[in-house]
């Protein structure tokens, strides 16, 4: 469903990430774990196709991931229904009912998005996911501002994914209630260009000794 | 596409989304110039269609950040780069979605303006016409300019600096248009250059802006 061959991925033109390897079969949840800063949102990214590889290759088609970062998309003014039933229609879907229900938003369907909590906004953001039918769910951090209650309600949701044939991504701190394979990233940290790492257009510009070249 | 123009348009309307801005503007220099200018109908009658064609564009200048910052800051264009919608489809419904609320509104209400300015009746209908033909234009190279400025925080000067020279051509001859016609002479020939300037842009500018967008998003 997604296989990544030996990929190297840079945010900012610094290549943070090589020689990343792993394949996710349908049914099966992959979680990335690493410290702040390895590179899990630039990973993500990349595999979602919003930046290009340094190097390496992603197989998937891009016709089926569906990406949830960080921000949601979620527009202030619009109802809740609004903003599902917005991205359901881009997708090419129309019944937001089940995303609703699994995301317990059924109370707040009608409330202008403007009036949720930040965890309510969350929820609603990965309502989303479940509206675009698509079977690769790539997660960057998903489980930020949710309560106790609403990650296990999101554990089911994903797990419920998984058992209907679909597969998941996601980089997360805590544990989901799934079953899922971890991929720690730290062995994967770029090395520097002098010791066989990849060089970049930068590289070349300030020569190797970057500590001593402004001092 | 008819979901992202419907939730677009719906976003303008809504408080806090920004239409009737260019209109209010577009109001305010159509009253306030023949206040500066003075109240001899001639030299009013004479700079009118210059006044109106420039009035038009700064009011669609004043809304064009919005065409993408607000949906870079809060996700939805990255959400919308994997999604089914092709970003050169996205690109033009919300130039579309932009000129519905801004350019269209502006050729409606420019006869009532006009009359404030003297501009002989001769011209009324050619100033709809130009506005109508001309500012499309205005909205797509708007919408190129915003992809290309999107992710520069207060990158409003940037954008007003790259896109106003691009507007030049649509502004002379849009003017031209109105002169013209005011006067009784044939229009023909400016009024093909500006619905060329708009096809032309509506054809080759949303892949340029589509391209500008990934660019911006990308962070590697």
């Amino acid at each position: 469903m997604l296989r990544v061959i030996d990929l190297a991925c840079a945010r900012g033109g610094v290549p943070v990430l090589e020689s990343v390897a792993f394949t996710l079969a349908p049914g099966e949840a992959l979680v990335l774990r690493g410290p702040n800063g390895i590179g899990k949102t630039t990973l993500l990214r990349t595999v979602a196709g919003l930046q290009v590889p340094l190097a390496g290759r992603i197989e998937a088609k891009p016709d089926r991931i569906a990406y949830a970062a960080h921000a949601d998309g979620i527009k202030a003014t619009l109802s809740v229904a609004e903003n599902l039933g917005f991205w359901a229609a881009v997708h090419g879907q129309s019944d937001i009912g089940p995303a609703v229900a699994a995301m317990n938003l059924s109370a707040l369907v009608n409330r202008p998005a403007a009036n949720l909590s930040a965890g309510q906004k969350r929820r609603l953001g990965l309502a989303r996911l479940m509206v675009t039918g698509r079977p690769v769910w790539v997660l960057d951090e998903p489980t930020v501002s949710l309560d106790l209650a609403s990650v296990a309600l999101f554990g089911r949701a994903v797990a419920a994914h998984l058992a209907g044939g679909g597969s998941a991504l996601i980089a997360t701190h805590i544990d989901l209630g799934i079953e899922a394979r971890v991929l720690d990233l730290t062995p994967f940290r770029a090395r520097p260009p002098g010791q066989g790492g990849i060089a970049t257009a930068f590289d070349g510009g300030f020569g190797d000794d970057a500590a001593g070249a402004f001092l | 596409m008819i979901a992202l123009l419907i939730r677009d348009l719906k976003l303008a309307f809504r408080s806090g989304g920004g239409f009737g801005l260019g209109l209010a503007f577009f109001l305010l220099v159509a009253v306030l110039v023949p206040l500066g200018v003075g109240p001899q109908g001639g030299t009013l009658a004479r700079i009118a269609p210059g006044i109106l064609w420039i009035g038009a564009l700064l009011a669609c200048l004043l809304s064009l950040d919005r065409i993408f910052a607000l949906d870079f800051e809060d996700g939805t264009l990255e959400i919308l780069i994997p999604s089914p919608l092709p970003l050169e489809g996205a690109v033009a419904v919300k130039a579309l979605a932009h000129w519905l609320t801004t350019g269209l509104p502006l050729a409606v209400a420019a006869p009532v303006l006009a009359v404030l300015l003297h501009l002989p009746a001769s011209g009324l209908p050619w100033l709809v016409a130009s506005l109508a033909i001309g500012t499309p234009a205005l909205s797509m190279i708007g919408a190129f300019g915003a992809a290309l400025t999107v992710g520069v925080k207060r990158g409003g000067l940037l954008l007003s600096l790259l896109v106003l020279p691009l507007y030049v051509p649509s502004l002379i001859f849009g003017a031209e248009v109105v002169r013209r016609g005011a006067e009784g002479m044939a229009v023909g020939t400016p009024l093909a250059f500006l619905a060329a300037i708009t096809l032309g842009s509506a054809a080759s500018l949303p892949f340029a802006a589509a391209a500008a967008l990934r660019m911006s998003l990308r962070q590697g």
